[in-house]
Formats: C-alpha cells, sequence, structure tokens
C-alpha cells in the first residue's frame, strides 16, 4: 500500500509546502471547495471513516450532528493530545507531514461550515509546535487559511492551541475546558460537544489522524476509500509499535491488518530471538492479550471479538523476561496520577489499586489481595464521568484474568520471581 | 521579581497575554493556559506573584489561575535548575530501564526526582509518556528530546548542559 498519513516523510524537505504542493498537496481542498458540504458529510459517511483518536467513533455521524445544530460559530477541534502510554503515530504527521493535517482540517471546516480552528497540542512536544506554527503561516501565505480559501469566499482560521501536561485533556470535553482556559476536568455528557462544546457552542472535535484522512477520501473518492483495509471500518492506519521487537516504529498498514502479522512480519519480531509473552495492543488502557491471542485484525470491529481494543493502535510487545504484576503496578501509577480528582470512584480507587499492587510486587500482599483488585476494578467500573476510570478497571481485571498465577507466585513466594 | 519584569510592563495590560493572541479567542481566559507559560518564562517559576500578575491581566479570579496552573504538571510550581530534565519512566521506557536511568542521573548530578541539584543545575522531572516509546527510553531536556537512552550515554548528553 502506498503511504498517504506517512507520504515522503523520510525526505527532508516534508514538513514544507512547496514539497507538499508538488507531491498533489492541497488539491483535494481545491477538489473540496467547490463541493456542497452536506456532499462532503454523505461521503465521509459513506467511507465509513472512524474517528482515530480511540473510540473509533463514526466520523461522518458526529458531523451530520454538529452540522444540525442551528448554532453558529461552530468549533473545529484538532485533538493533538496524544498522551496515552505506547502512542506516537500522531507526532509523525505533526512533526513531518503538518500540512496533511491542515488541509484535512480546511475541507472538514468547509463541509462543517466552521470559521474557526484549534490544534491542541500537548505540551509535550515541542519541535511539532515549531513546526506546526511554521506550516500554519505558510498556509495562509498561501490562502489556504485565512478570510478567503483559496478565493471561495470560505473563511477557516487556525491555530495551534498548546497543552501543560494532563493526559485527562485527551477526552474531549476535558479538551474543551483546557482550550477556555481552565482545569482539564470532563464535563458530565450529554449534552454532547457537537451540540454544547466549546464556549457553549457547537464543537467537533476529532483526532489528528482522522482529520489527516480527508485530503485522500476526497482524492480517490468513497468507494475506493471503504476499499482499503477492513470493510466494516475501512482505510489507512497508523500503528505505532514499542517494546520488545527487532524494529519498533510507526507503521502506515491498511486497517485490520493482524496484530501478529504487526509484530512479526513488519516489525521482525521478538528481539533478540526471545519468546513473546503479552501485548497490550491499543495503548496501555485496552486489555492485555497473552502471546497465544495475537491472531486477530487490529480493528475497531474486531478486537473486541477478540477480547481487547483497537484504542489508539498503540502496540506494545513484552517478552518472557516481563514482570506482569510490575507493569499492571506502573500502569496505574499512571492513571492514579492522571486522575483529574473530579469522580471519587477514580480518585480515591486509583490510589487503592496502586498501593496492593506495589505490595504484591514488593512480596508482602496479602492472600485475598487478588480478589480485592477485583473487586475494587469493579466499583470503578461505569461509575465515573469519562473512561479513565474503566481503563483502569480493565488494566487490572485483564491482567488478573490473563496472568493470576503469576499474581498469585508474587503472593505465595512473598517476592517478585523475576 | 525577576529583572526583566519591570513595573511598566506590568503595565501594559497585556504583557502575558498579547493581542495577537487574544485575537484567536472568543474570551480572554482561553489565553490563561499560554499567558502562564510566558509568566513562567518570565518570573522563571509560577511564583504567588506571577499568578497574582497574571490574574490582573486577564481578569480571572487569583482562585482560578492558581487552580489552573497546580492542575497541569508542566507548570513550574517551585524555583527550578537551570536545565529541566523530564524522563519517562512509562511501560515502554520501563521495559528498556528507564528506572535505571534515574538512579543514575540521581548519583551522577545528587538530583531525585521532583527536585533541583544543589548546585541549580538539573531538576528531575519523572513524565507519563512523551511519545517516544518506539526509541524508549526517552527524555526531554528543556525542549530537546533525546531518544534510545543507556545507561553508557545519559550522562554523556546531560554533560552537555551547563
Amino acid at each position: 500500500m502506498n503511504k498517504t498519513l506517512l507520504a515522503n516523510i523520510d525526505d527532508p524537505r516534508s514538513a514544507d509546502l512547496d514539497f507538499y504542493e508538488q507531491n498533489g498537496g492541497y488539491e483535494s481542498l481545491r477538489k473540496a471547495l467547490p463541493m456542497d458540504p452536506g456532499v462532503i458529510i454523505e461521503n465521509v459517511k459513506n467511507a465509513n471513516l472512524r474517528g482515530r483518536g480511540g473510540a473509533g467513533f463514526p466520523t461522518g455521524m458526529k458531523w451530520t450532528f454538529a452540522s444540525g445544530d442551528p448554532k453558529f460559530p461552530k468549533y473545529l477541534v484538532c485533538n493533538a493530545d496524544e498522551g496515552e502510554p505506547g502512542t506516537f503515530k500522531d507526532r509523525p504527521i505533526l512533526e513531518k507531514n503538518p500540512h496533511i493535517l491542515i488541509e484535512g482540517m480546511a475541507i472538514s471546516a468547509h463541509a462543517l461550515k466552521s470559521d474557526y480552528g484549534y490544534i491542541y497540542l500537548r505540551g509535550e512536544y515541542p519541535d511539532a509546535r515549531v513546526i506546526l506554527e511554521q506550516a500554519i503561516d505558510q498556509a495562509y501565505e498561501k490562502k489556504y487559511l485565512g478570510d478567503n480559501v483559496m478565493g471561495s469566499g470560505k473563511k477557516f482560521h487556525l491555530s495551534v492551541h498548546v497543552g501543560a501536561g494532563a493526559y485527562i485533556c485527551g477526552e474531549e470535553t476535558a479538551l474543551i475546558e483546557s482550550l477556555e482556559g481552565k482545569k482539564g476536568q470532563p464535563r458530565l455528557k450529554p449534552p454532547f460537544p457537537v451540540s454544547v462544546g466549546a464556549w457553549g457552542l457547537p464543537t467537533i472535535v476529532n483526532n489528528v489522524e482522522t482529520l489527516s484522512n480527508l485530503p485522500l477520501l476526497i482524492r480517490i473518492g468513497p468507494e475506493q476509500y471503504a476499499a482499503i483495509g477492513s470493510p466494516e471500518c475501512p482505510g489507512p492506519k497508523l500503528y505505532s509499535v514499542s517494546g520488545h521487537v527487532e524494529r519498533p516504529g510507526v507503521l502506515e498498514l491498511p486497517m485490520g491488518t493482524s496484530l501478529k502479522e504487526i509484530i512479526y512480519e513488519h516489525c521482525g519480531g521478538i528481539k533478540g530471538g526471545k519468546t513473546l509473552k503479552a501485548v497490550i495492543p491499543g495503548g496501555i488502557s485496552t486489555p492485555v492479550l497473552p502471546h497465544d491471542k495475537i491472531d486477530c485484525p487490529m480493528d475497531f470491529v474486531n478486537m473486541p471479538k477478540h477480547g481487547s481494543m483497537l484504542g489508539s493502535g498503540a502496540v506494545i510487545v513484552m517478552d518472557e523476561s516481563v514482570c506482569m504484576v510490575k507493569v499492571c503496578l506502573r500502569a496505574i501509577k499512571f492513571f492514579e496520577h492522571e486522575s483529574c480528582g473530579k469522580c471519587t470512584p477514580c480518585k480515591d480507587g486509583t490510589g487503592w489499586l496502586r498501593r496492593i499492587l506495589a505490595r504484591i510486587e514488593q512480596g508482602e500482599g496479602h492472600k485475598d489481595d487478588i480478589d480485592l483488585l477485583v473487586s475494587i476494578a469493579g466499583n470503578i467500573a461505569g461509575k465515573t464521568f469519562c473512561p479513565l476510570g474503566d481503563g483502569t478497571a480493565s488494566v487490572v481485571q485483564n491482567f488478573v484474568k490473563h496472568f493470576r498465577a503469576e499474581f498469585e507466585s508474587h503472593i505465595t513466594g512473598r517476592g517478585c520471581p523475576f | 521579581m525577576k529583572k526583566e519584569v519591570m513595573q511598566n510592563d506590568l503595565d501594559n495590560k497585556s504583557l502575558f497575554s498579547p493581542v495577537s493572541l487574544r485575537k484567536r479567542y472568543p474570551t480572554l481566559q482561553a489565553t490563561l493556559l499560554p499567558a502562564l507559560y510566558e509568566a513562567q518564562k518570565r518570573f522563571e517559576w509560577l511564583s504567588l506573584e506571577a499568578l497574582e500578575a497574571v490574574s490582573k491581566e486577564l481578569d480571572v479570579p487569583k482562585a482560578t489561575v492558581r487552580g489552573v496552573a497546580t492542575f497541569y504538571s508542566m507548570y513550574k510550581k517551585h524555583p527550578m535548575g537551570r536545565h529541566l530534565i523530564q524522563l519517562c519512566t512509562n511501560i515502554s521506557c520501563m521495559l528498556f530501564g528507564a528506572e535505571r536511568l534515574v538512579d543514575i542521573i540521581k548519583k551522577h548530578y545528587g538530583v531525585e526526582a521532583g527536585k533541583t541539584s544543589d548546585d541549580g543545575r538539573f531538576s528531575l522531572v519523572i513524565m507519563e509518556c512523551i511519545g517516544a516509546c518506539g526509541t524508549a527510553p526517552a527524555m526531554l531536556v528543556n525542549t530537546d528530546f533525546h531518544e534510545n537512552l543507556t545507561e553508557e550515554n545519559i550522562i554523556k548528553i546531560l554533560d552537555e548542559y551547563k
């Protein structure tokens, strides 16, 4: 498959506007501007584009809700707060192919009749900020952004809003709070941002990768787009692979490529010829899979059937030497640190889980601790405003489900066997 | 107060939130995050004095400004060293020995996680995933990414920051 999202990123000029134009850049925007906004939304629906941030929500449906709302202005926000541990898929777009995102946003803005856009960029990507701001300046100069986009009369202004280190701001309502200059705490839904978002107005929040799919979708049309990868949720997909593989990195593959193929064919297999133990397939919030359960298509529809989720497509590979209790503990430490403190089950529960996991890892676990972990997890799941609590619960439940014997041996052996 | 922050600067009413920034948003409070970054740059850290100045300029209550400043991990709530080491220890980095690197930094420069070395050279902050998992372990020193860290190369890299 020819690369689109990561086209030409090995070329040192890849972030330059001239270079992007020479390779067909902004032709899709030129094609989209005379199109009726409703037709573009229909195309996105027919192409079956699903949001690449993690939840896989159908983009066309989100857009229909937003465009049906009579309030104006509407805000288009790009979620570039990539913070799910293991995820680094958006970084090459932001740093090496920024114009595909800007073009995608300009097309989306036309479809959504949105005049103002923001790229909510995580503070931990200082290079991306400089590159994006340069790219935006270039796009303004060439009239791809501004009061009269490519002479069409369409207005679209875009700027970068830099976050300041908070995982929770990847959640769309927390992101909106943060954009408004507040603490990034999630809002109760409904109302959803598509009707009541930033400053009380309709706001469409889409991931970097989702928006960067628009130029391709417009160029080849919905039928051809829908023929790429999984029929239920097609298109190109970025997978960021880390951990114990020979060749880690970001891959652009057809949606639905098998996890096994990703690890063994595209990433060269397990590092140093060791044996695979477990894989976290979609960022640390997604359920861990043991080594014998990785023959599954990596897409939004099939992964739940195989006991996990696609999430952000962040594959973390772990070999035989890795202690599952230690990994689970590190994941829960993360959730405790990032809990925004709004919902008690998450705020307190993450700390309880962390303390119990820590004592198990240190060889001081009690014999009932495993059941206690599962019980606490069950009391967090479904009882919080946002999915951070659910993610925490699911991590513990799945590590215990697949590696219970390892937890037990920590307790009976009074220490970590690794 | 830092020398760069002169009284007439504070009088100009758009020191932390310049007009070019304000016109991007429908409210003044929306400029609070960038304004705090600017205040942090000018005051070196977000002292009570800095927070009050931001509160006054943006006409946002002090409690709100303080709440926002303390919510986000990248704002400096206390004075920091000349160079800020932000080392990731999340799972992908942990798998390749990031925790050992914390010990090495501590031993070599006398700086503990969350603290500043006595000579004021380095502050060390443990980060939660900086998006460099494929080239783990990784750290940011100020705004420079350093990836594929090892027990051997980390001191060589940090020694360049005087």
